[in-house]
């Protein structure tokens, strides 16, 4: 039987979760006012969601934005589980510390020094080798791939840790190679965790603004570059319109990828 | 698969010494950072045996066991299998599998998968996999079950699988690694049977882990008791349990009653302890070869040793006290009986007639007496 919430505690409940979200529906309601003005209640519109499928600016540092969260995203789970097998697999081999730290080190550094180390880096770089060529998706991926790889090693980390080790240790009694023991049972088993880390690291590259600002070119402006940028001119109801879409999109992979993984628990 | 010429209990290899061994360990040794898990044990399982390594856990038996399976690697010493040195090979590459104590089945594969996944390991085609699959899993009665998923298994269920995905290879050595403990008590005693059938129909040479010696003796063809990394004593069942070579041995199988005396006599046919601890003369009928004079330990296990209310004809081996306390377990009850040196005895009784006609009650005093031959010289 459900326990019965006290008055009170179904207040606080309902307090918290209108803090969390009252501002996001607000927003979702105001891409349908048909006023200019954001504050201003006129009446039912869609006319912001036309508009927006005619902004090319708009919808151009989305496309972008979209690429780089894409490929940021599946290189970071890449190159973040390979660190996870290493700390996790390979014993204690020398420096495991360190190198454990180092790659999880992203995470606690302000994302200005990030930023501006990497503009350093690929800025000396295009001047001694020539690559990369200037500024733009390229740079901006390798930047996100730096941050998210971090937050993927510690999920994948965590979960291979608590993986029974003798489920690996019997397919190579069964005899499997190494390699087929990854592909075969380890990566099965651990990718509840590959795809909540591609997620996270989809949504963190699609947000960030401060690497971004750093090391994109011309013509390479993210979403939320563009958008941060046109706050100075006033918010459109555009802006609504493009969150609004966002944050449907968003939802639907998280439920999506909550009913996968939960569809198949051991 | 090999049928087996014969029966069990004709089948005692370690006996002639002309038979080879098919896995021989020799002086393998396995320190891990100083840690000495395993301490040179030698080792010699004929083909067909159902050999157990029983010990205290942390006592390398386990150890010992992923040495044969090639998940760790001796630091010293050579694993022989069937006559070829295995000692370098990995674990994918011997003719050994195992069954692991968590039963290690991939939870994100059926049943069926789960048993054809060594066989896709080799170049086999899929229509024999499929036969194979099935005879294994007829043979531990689980062919119903092919599409289930572990998670929908029970324990009993769980440990048939993994028996079936280690047979299907048909190793030459089938290691398991606490195979029951996993199971309630019941079910336990029930597979312990069936696992002994199963092992006479396919043949294959088993070594078991467990720390449970009922479970040793009942099994085994023969066992190997281990301490600290060494192996303290390898025989029969019976010779483990009746004929100890130590202390510490005598005291993991079963429990025993030790008088500790001094040697008096020791011919080739006897031997005469005194002992003030047990209040009389002990003689043993096995010679120990030990100077006179020196400390021992006599040893009696508490079934053989007699209780009765009027003092028995023979002098030595006889001694008195006063009942204790009466452990009453249903079919016997064990009587802690306390001598004038203080020390407590135990001795077991069938429980022949009901507890309420029961002759001897607490703080009575009674005799107890045993035959020479069914005491032993414990030298260390």
């Amino acid at each position: 039987m459900p326990t019965k919430l006290s008055p009170f505690l179904k207040t606080c409940m309902i307090l918290g979760y209108a803090f969390l979200y009252v501002p996001i529906i607000t927003l979702i309601v105001f891409s349908f006012n048909s006023s200019r003005l954001v504050t201003v209640w006129q009446g039912f519109s869609t006319k912001w969601y036309v508009s927006l499928l005619q902004d090319d600016v708009l919808l151009k540092s989305a496309w972008v934005s979209l690429q780089v969260a894409t490929l940021a995203a599946t290189f970071a789970v890449i190159l973040g589980t390979l660190a996870a097998v290493a700390l996790v697999r390979l014993g204690r081999f020398r420096g495991r510390q360190f190198f454990g730290i180092l790659t999880t080190a992203p995470l606690v550094m302000p994302e200005v020094i990030t930023g501006l180390a990497l503009l350093l880096l690929f800025v000396g770089l295009e001047q001694m080798i020539g690559w990369p060529k200037g500024r733009g998706i390229l740079t901006i991926t390798i930047a996100h791939t730096t941050l998210c790889m971090a937050y993927v090693t510690i999920l994948v980390r965590g979960r291979l840790a608590e993986l029974d080790l003798s489920l690996e240790e019997a397919a190579r009694d069964l005899g499997a190679r190494p390699l087929k023991v990854f592909t075969a049972i380890t990566l099965p088993l651990i990718s509840p965790a590959l795809v909540s880390g591609w997620l996270l690291a989809f949504v963190l590259s699609l947000d960030d603004l401060v690497l971004a600002s750093f090391v994109a070119g011309p013509g390479s402006s993210t979403l939320p570059m563009v958008i941060f940028s046109s706050i100075r001119f006033g918010i459109s109801p555009q802006i609504n319109a493009l969150a609004t879409i966002i944050i449907t999109a968003v939802a639907i992979g998280v439920m999506g990828a909550g009913w996968l993984l939960h569809r198949k628990k051991y | 698969m090999v049928k087996k010429p014969k029966k069990r209990i004709d089948l005692q290899p370690w006996q002639d010494p002309k038979a080879k061994p098919y896995i021989h360990i020799e002086g393998v040794s396995k320190d891990f950072d100083g840690h000495v898990a395993v301490d040179s044990v030698t080792l010699s399982v004929f083909q067909g045996e159902f050999f157990s390594l029983l010990g205290p856990s942390g006592c390398g038996k386990t150890t010992l066991l992923r040495m044969l399976a090639g998940l760790e690697m001796p630091s010293q010493g050579k694993i022989y299998i069937d006559g070829v040195d295995v000692t370098r090979r990995p674990a994918y590459d011997r003719p050994v599998n195992m069954m692991f104590q968590s039963y290690a089945l991939f939870p994100h594969m059926n049943v069926e998968k789960n048993v054809a996944f060594g066989l896709k390991q080799e170049r086999i085609s899929r229509s024999e996999i499929n036969e194979r699959v099935k005879d294994a899993l007829r043979l531990v009665q689980m062919e119903t079950y092919g599409k289930r998923a572990p998670h929908q298994l029970s324990g009993g269920q769980k440990q048939r699988v993994a028996l079936a995905r280690s047979l299907v290879k048909r190793p030459k050595l089938l290691l398991l690694d606490e195979p029951l403990a996993a199971l309630d008590k019941r079910l336990r005693e029930q597979t312990q049977f069936e696992l002994v059938t199963i092992q006479e129909k396919v043949g294959v040479t088993f070594i078991m882990v467990t720390h449970d010696q009922e479970e040793a003796m009942t099994m085994s063809t023969r066992l190997g008791v281990m301490d600290h990394g060494r192996m303290r004593q390898i025989g029969t069942p019976n010779e483990i349990y009746e004929y100890p070579n130590s202390d510490y041995v005598a005291d993991f199988i079963g429990s025993i009653n030790k008088f500790e005396g001094r040697v008096a006599e020791d011919e080739t046919d006897h031997i005469l302890v005194e002992s003030e601890e047990a209040g009389c003369e002990l003689y043993v009928s096995h010679s120990a070869d030990v100077p006179i004079g020196s400390q021992v330990k006599v040893a009696i296990r508490p079934e053989k040793v007699m209780i009765s209310t009027s003092p028995p004809e023979q002098k030595r081996n006889s001694t008195r006290g006063i009942v204790k306390d009466i452990g009453y377990l249903g079919d016997v009850s064990i009587y802690h009986v306390e001598l004038a040196s203080g020390k407590i005895v135990l001795a077991t009784q069938p429980n022949l007639v009901r507890l309420a006609e029961r002759p001897v009650t607490w703080d009575d005093e009674v005799y107890l007496y045993w035959r020479a031959e069914n005491s032993i010289v414990l030298m260390t």
